[in-house]
């Protein structure tokens, strides 16, 4: 068997290198330097950087070297080493088993047979019933879909308002990032927006877009309803190189 | 840059006739997804024909089976009009529209000297070849592709269906 998926994998056993690099591949592909992963896990420069250059030596980022602007002091105008998330995938399977495999044979049955809309249906079910992640921040009280009560989450109502819906926008916001997180989408929020910046079907994606695609845009849906959350946020297709397909937006019309 | 653009053939079964509700949709898109694709980087040229400037008058093999053909500087440029931009979330509906062809191949891909344009009969010989060949050189698709013939005369014909 291929040994580089353990090496990778082995690489990540210690918890601040494991830290630096969901530092950086949270980060989609965009490179980031060691004093910004530094920062991030409150450790030393030299530390951080001995790290980095580990996750490297495993192909699991990648070096790029670029000016950075709006630097100013010592060093500005000399191109920073800065990481990346490297492209390859590592799959480790302890005994051998061949998954991937096996799911792009489906796919292809799958879209023989043009049976995309099961696929979209099972996926929106499975996205609906997973088991929703322990939230970082108190729900949304009222969360009526919730696939089971939860217990004194009450006590903060939500800020805003006069509408009846059932998530308050701050709360929901952290939840539905921390849900999409949960099933390793890598989410960013900003403006009322969250971008994907991991497909977690990247290969398959590349092979059967429409299908796998559609799929995954259902999955994000059923995860959104599951966790009380559609009706504050809108998942669409909006495909663009480099991140997941789907994007969300706040919803406007729903709460109001 | 090669001296050879790529050219790229599609077929679809309508599940029902393009002036029913059912296809209302599918044609409402016909044209913002043209525009897209005539302003896309790399679109080099698409079969249009008909009062209404797209190609869905052309019925090359059956009257139910409609067809697009195109041609692209490149691969990449296929790619990224086809999968990553609003055409995605067309194609993502394409069930509710067009019947699968099942073992049949809808789409190929092949390599053109640049300048050339392909016709609808080419692009049927094509998906034809691809059927029964499997990808090769002369046809093949997006999962298993071929570079662009470095020779530099144009590529032999060799089709064998």
């Amino acid at each position: 068997m291929d040994d580089s998926g353990l090496t990778a994998v082995s690489a990540l056993t210690d918890g601040v290198r494991r830290a630096a690099y969901r530092e950086v591949i949270s980060a989609g592909g965009a490179p980031v330097g060691r004093d910004e992963v530094a920062a991030a896990l409150g450790v030393g420069r030299t530390l951080a950087a001995h790290h980095l250059d580990k996750l490297v030596d495993a192909g699991l980022l990648e070096v790029t070297y670029a000016r950075r602007t709006g630097r100013s002091g010592p060093g500005a105008g000399r191109p920073a080493k800065l990481y990346r998330a490297a492209a390859a995938e590592h799959e480790v399977s302890v005994p051998p088993r061949a998954y991937r495999t096996a799911a792009e044979l489906l796919a292809e049955a799958v879209e023989r047979t043009g049976a995309d809309l099961a696929l979209f249906a099972a996926a929106r079910a499975h996205g609906r019933t997973a088991p929703a992640p322990a939230p970082s921040t108190p729900p949304p009280d009222a969360a009526a879909s919730a696939p089971e009560a939860t217990p004194a989450t009450s006590a903060v109502p939500a800020a805003s308002p006069a509408d009846a819906a059932p998530a308050a926008s701050a709360a929901s916001a952290a939840s539905a990032a921390e849900v999409l997180a949960a099933h390793g989408y890598l989410p960013h929020e900003e403006d009322g927006r969250i971008e994907l910046r991991n497909c977690p079907f990247h290969r398959l994606a590349e092979q059967f877009p429409p299908l796998i695609c559609g799929m995954n845009l259902a999955m994000v849906e059923g995860l959104l309803e599951g966790g009380g959350l559609d009706a504050t946020w809108d998942a669409r297709m909006d495909a663009a190189p480099g991140r997941c397909c789907v994007t969300l937006t706040k919803s406007k019309n729903k709460t109001d | 840059m090669t001296g050879y653009h790529l050219a790229h053939f599609n077929a679809a079964r309508l599940r029902v006739p393009l002036d029913d509700p059912g296809s209302a949709a599918f044609v409402a898109g016909l044209d913002p997804i043209n525009a897209l694709a005539d302003r896309s980087p790399g679109f080099v040229w698409r079969l249009a024909e008909g009062p209404e400037g797209d190609a869905t008058t052309v019925r090359p093999t059956e009257p139910d089976v409609i067809v697009t053909l195109s041609v692209w500087e490149s691969l990449e440029a296929l790619r990224a009009f086809t999968y990553q931009s609003e055409h995605l979330d067309y194609l993502r509906r394409r069930r509710d529209w067009f019947v699968p062809l099942g073992y049949r191949a809808s789409l190929v891909l092949w390599w053109i000297p640049a300048g050339s344009i392909p016709t609808p009969e080419e692009g049927v010989a094509r998906l034809r070849a691809l059927g029964a060949n499997g990808p090769t050189a002369d046809a093949f698709t997006f999962r298993a592709p071929f570079p662009a013939p470095t020779d530099a005369g144009p590529a032999p014909l060799r089709l064998h269906a």
